[in-house]
């Protein structure tokens, strides 16, 4: 039922593709600033560096996943043609363009301001205006989620909506509403400021604002990956899901926890009142919740599998699961990688905590093992299980992809256990040279090597899973038959309203957003001489 | 199913839903902004409300904290982006004029040799900081504080964009140049020395930082001295204290031999 096959490998492609490149600068970042390899002597090139990856990695391939994935699971879930392909399409260009127009100037080196845009710094507008572009895509691709479901919905009333479709939607609504942070920082703040209209910017509104967008966008890139346990997994290895209202209130409490927490990322910022930072710390806690859920329900629908192919005993079963499938093998890598990163993201979500391992390098080996391990892995089995569909051919090398996926696992886990710890040691983020002749980091030298090696896992890992993916739109043709999502135990004949619709979690997500982040924004807007003068990069 | 079915506290999902969400608000919110704030015992409130608009981050300025006393004098040059723009040829002119009494020191062409800085090609920015400091007195120098204290700001910036006009002294090699020692490529990250390259020029130019290549070996030494004694106080927010404070008389040596020893072509032009 994939009609539209060229929109979604072309979302696709494109994902993967920017994918690679930014793969290779990771790489190259994480060579040039270890012991392994010479100093740069220009350190702006790495920042330019830093920005593209960092650009790349947060907001485009993510983001382009995410739509492609959507716009699959909407023809096939609601088993109906895409309303609105030619708007599809627009929005596709229009994350293209945006791309092109925000990489030109990092490339020339005038909007090394990396991808938190760091304000007061200051770049080219229109690496900001290339992003601008790529939001404006994706709310397109926003807009058409919620009009398809609406068009089902006329024509199925009351049926309950397929869950894949159901959380496709919630992530969308998600992200809409996350993107509008940022949106209001760059086109309050930062794009006057980068267009000559001014001289001066409030920094601290602009963080809080950024702050907005920053910790939801976290569970945007999350979402293909839990549609992906939830839908996918089961099905391919011939279980079903313990639980389809667990699932749905799983996406819902992501809908409402994932907005109103995002100070979490603003407690070493004096503009922030103590008591908003700590309702925030205290509304992250309860983002475990859904996670936690998730988790359970998983592990569940597994063992249900297991069973069914003659598992037994209280542990025996882990035994009878598929291990030589892919996406058996990705979804145990994948938890492995989220159980550590959550534990060390309990951490971070502590406001005293925090203060240990703030701006150190345990903050970015926190975020490449959450979202370039537990994450990406699963963007991994999503393509490896859509290509035969988009394709009509075969993947026929099953143990290349298990190779690919190991090294990605085993790559992320040597990169990224090594960079918490020098984080704990004190390593500051974001910083291009380090002098590991001096005594006082000398005993960090062996732990960024070790990263360093385990990022040329990683890009091995990913130059493969290219090749395979290329090598797949050459394979033998095969009737891949209807793309088909794991069925729950009990497959729901009805489900309650609250559980069928967004309306009701949105509102709740917009009204967290207000009172936890009303009050400062109107009085960091409104305080007069907060404001500083603005540092141009790449300008005399 | 309809909005009016959900939106109504007869729906068990929205009772529970909304309930749960506003009772979570209601008890973090007391215990952020009353319960925390007290539980501080080394800070006082007033009452409640005090409680509450501190933890909410309400700005207040603090009523009996009296800024401390200056006690010498800071550089107060202001620039904006129109200050020193697009200068007449009758203004470089008026430079020019003014010029001739700088030259016994710094060289009929801005190139000196009596060990004080050439200007020829200097950032305009620079110069017009130096004199006013000097006019001002941030800085001060036997020599030529009294040449500063009596020029007008008009003359400050005719001399500035003087000497920002003039050719750099492109083909002058006082000595064979030498190679880069690490303090200059490296900085010493670990000491919060930056590369000398990210503000003065090679690199990267921050407005109001000199370009050094060419410069007097002697003259280098002595400001590098000056500056960790803090002897010489002039530079903004202590930009340049707080990184001589940190460099070994070694390399404030190897710095400025390398500096003098290379011609000023590499370093960036400012438009
Ligand atoms: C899908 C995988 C990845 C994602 C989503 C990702 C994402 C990001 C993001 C968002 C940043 C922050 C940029 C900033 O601070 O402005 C970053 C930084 C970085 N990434 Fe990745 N990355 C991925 C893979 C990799 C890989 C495989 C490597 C190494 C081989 C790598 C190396 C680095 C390095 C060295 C930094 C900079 C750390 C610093 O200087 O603070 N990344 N990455
Ligand atoms: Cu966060």
């Amino acid at each position: 039922m994939l009609a539209n096959r060229k929109l979604i490998l072309a979302h696709f492609w494109l994902a993967f593709g920017v994918f690679g490149i930014a793969l290779t600068l990771g790489a190259w970042q994480m060579f040039i600033r270890s012991p392994i390899g010479t100093w740069l002597s220009n350190p702006e090139l790495y920042y330019r560096s830093l920005t593209a990856h960092g650009t790349v990695m947060g907001y485009v391939f993510p983001t382009l996943v995410a739509m492609g994935f959507g716009y699959a699971i909407s023809e096939s879930a609601l088993e109906q043609r895409l309303v609105g392909v030619r708007w599809a399409w627009t929005g596709f260009w229009l994350i293209v363009a945006g791309a092109i127009m925000a990489m030109v100037p990092v490339v020339l080196g005038r909007a090394s301001v990396l991808y938190t845009f760091y304000p007061p710094l200051i770049g080219n507008v229109f690496y900001y205006l290339g992003v601008v572009l790529v939001v404006v895509g994706s709310w397109i691709w926003v807009a058409l989620m919620a009009i398809n479901l609406r068009v089902w919905r006329r024509a199925h009333p009351g049926a309950p909506v397929p869950l894949a479709m159901f959380a496709n939607v919630a992530g969308s609504y998600l992200w809409a509403w996350t993107a509008v942070g940022a949106a209001l920082e760059l086109l309050l703040q930062i794009i006057p400021v980068a267009a000559g209209l001014k001289a001066t910017i409030d920094a601290g509104l602009a963080r809080v604002f950024f702050s907005w967008t920053l910790h939801a966008i976290v569970y945007f890139w999350l979402m293909p990956t839990y549609i992906a346990y939830y839908t996918i997994v089961p099905r391919a290895i011939g279980g079903r899901v313990y639980s389809d209202s667990m699932a749905r209130i799983s996406f819902i409490l992501f809908l409402v926890v994932a907005m109103p927490i995002g100070m979490h990322h603003t407690f070493a910022d004096p503009q922030v009142g103590a008591g908003f930072k700590f309702i925030h710390s205290a509304f992250t806690a309860l983002v475990a919740l859904p996670t936690l859920l998730t988790v359970f329900t998983i592990c569940a629908s597994v063992e249900i599998a297991a069973r069914l192919r003659g598992g037994r005993g209280m542990f025996g079963w882990i035994r009878a699961l598929p291990w030589d499938n892919p996406m058996m093998l990705a979804l145990a890598f994948s938890f492995v990688m989220l159980g550590f990163g959550g534990a060390g993201g309990l951490i971070n979500m502590s406001y005293q905590l925090d203060a240990s391992i703030h701006n150190t390098q345990w903050i970015t080996g926190h975020f490449h093992l959450i979202f370039g391990g537990a994450i990406v892995i699963m963007y991994f089995a999503i393509a490896y299980d859509l290509w035969p569909h988009l394709t009509g051919r075969e993947l026929i090398d099953l143990r290349l992809i298990r190779t690919q996926l190991w090294l990605w696992f085993v790559g992320m886990i040597i990169t990224t256990f090594p960079w918490h710890w020098v984080g704990i040691l004190g390593m500051p983020r974001r910083m291009a040279y380090f002098d590991f002749g001096d005594p006082a980091i000398a005993p960090q030298a062996l732990s960024v090597t070790f990263s360093a090696i385990g990022g040329f896992i990683l890009l091995a890992s990913g130059i493969m899973f290219i090749v395979i993916l290329a090598r797949g739109m050459r394979a033998p043709q095969v009737d891949a038959g209807p793309y088909r999502f794991a069925l729950a135990v009990h497959q729901p004949a009805t489900v309650p309203v609250a559980l069928n619709t967004h309306a009701l979690w949105v509102a709740l997500m917009i009204v967290l957003t207000l009172t936890n982040y009303g009050y400062p924004i109107v009085t960091l807007a409104l305080t007069e001489g907060t404001s500083v003068p603005a540092v141009y990069v790449g300008a005399q | 199913m309809s909005a009016r079915d959900l939106f109504t506290f007869r729906n068990s999902h929205f009772r529970i839903g909304v309930g749960i969400t506003a009772a979570i608000l209601i008890v973090t919110a007391i215990t952020g902004f009353i319960v925390l704030p007290f539980a501080q015992h080394w800070v006082q409130f007033a009452n409640v409300w005090d409680a509450i608009c501190s933890a909410a981050g309400v700005p207040q300025r603090a009523a009996n904290v009296t800024a401390p006393e200056q006690t010498k004098r800071l550089s107060e040059v202001v620039l904006t982006s129109h200050t020193l723009s697009r200068p007449s040829q009758e203004a470089i002119g008026r430079g020019a004029t003014l010029a001739q009494r700088c030259a016994i020191c710094h060289g009929p062409t801005g190139i000196s040799r009596a060990d004080s800085p050439n200007l020829a090609g200097q950032y305009a920015a620079v110069i017009y900081k130096e004199l006013h400091d000097f006019r001002s007195g941030a800085r001060t120098n036997a020599v030529m504080s009294p040449f500063a204290v009596n020029l007008t700001d008009q003359e400050i910036a005719d001399l500035s964009n003087y000497y920002a006009y003039l050719p750099r002294p492109a083909a002058y090699h006082p000595t064979p140049q030498l190679p880069k020692p690490s303090i200059v490529i490296y900085g010493a990250p670990m000491r919060g020395i930056a590369p000398c390259g990210s503000c003065h020029g090679s690199l990267d130019n921050k407005t109001g930082s000199p370009w050094l290549e060419g410069q007097s070996e002697a003259y280098m030494k002595v400001q590098l001295h000056a500056f960790a004694s803090g002897e010489r106080r002039n530079d903004i927010s202590q930009q340049m204290r707080n990184i001589a404070r940190a460099m070994t008389p070694q390399e404030i040596e190897a710095a400025a031999a390398y500096y003098a020893s290379q011609p000023p072509d590499v370093v960036k032009a400012v438009d």
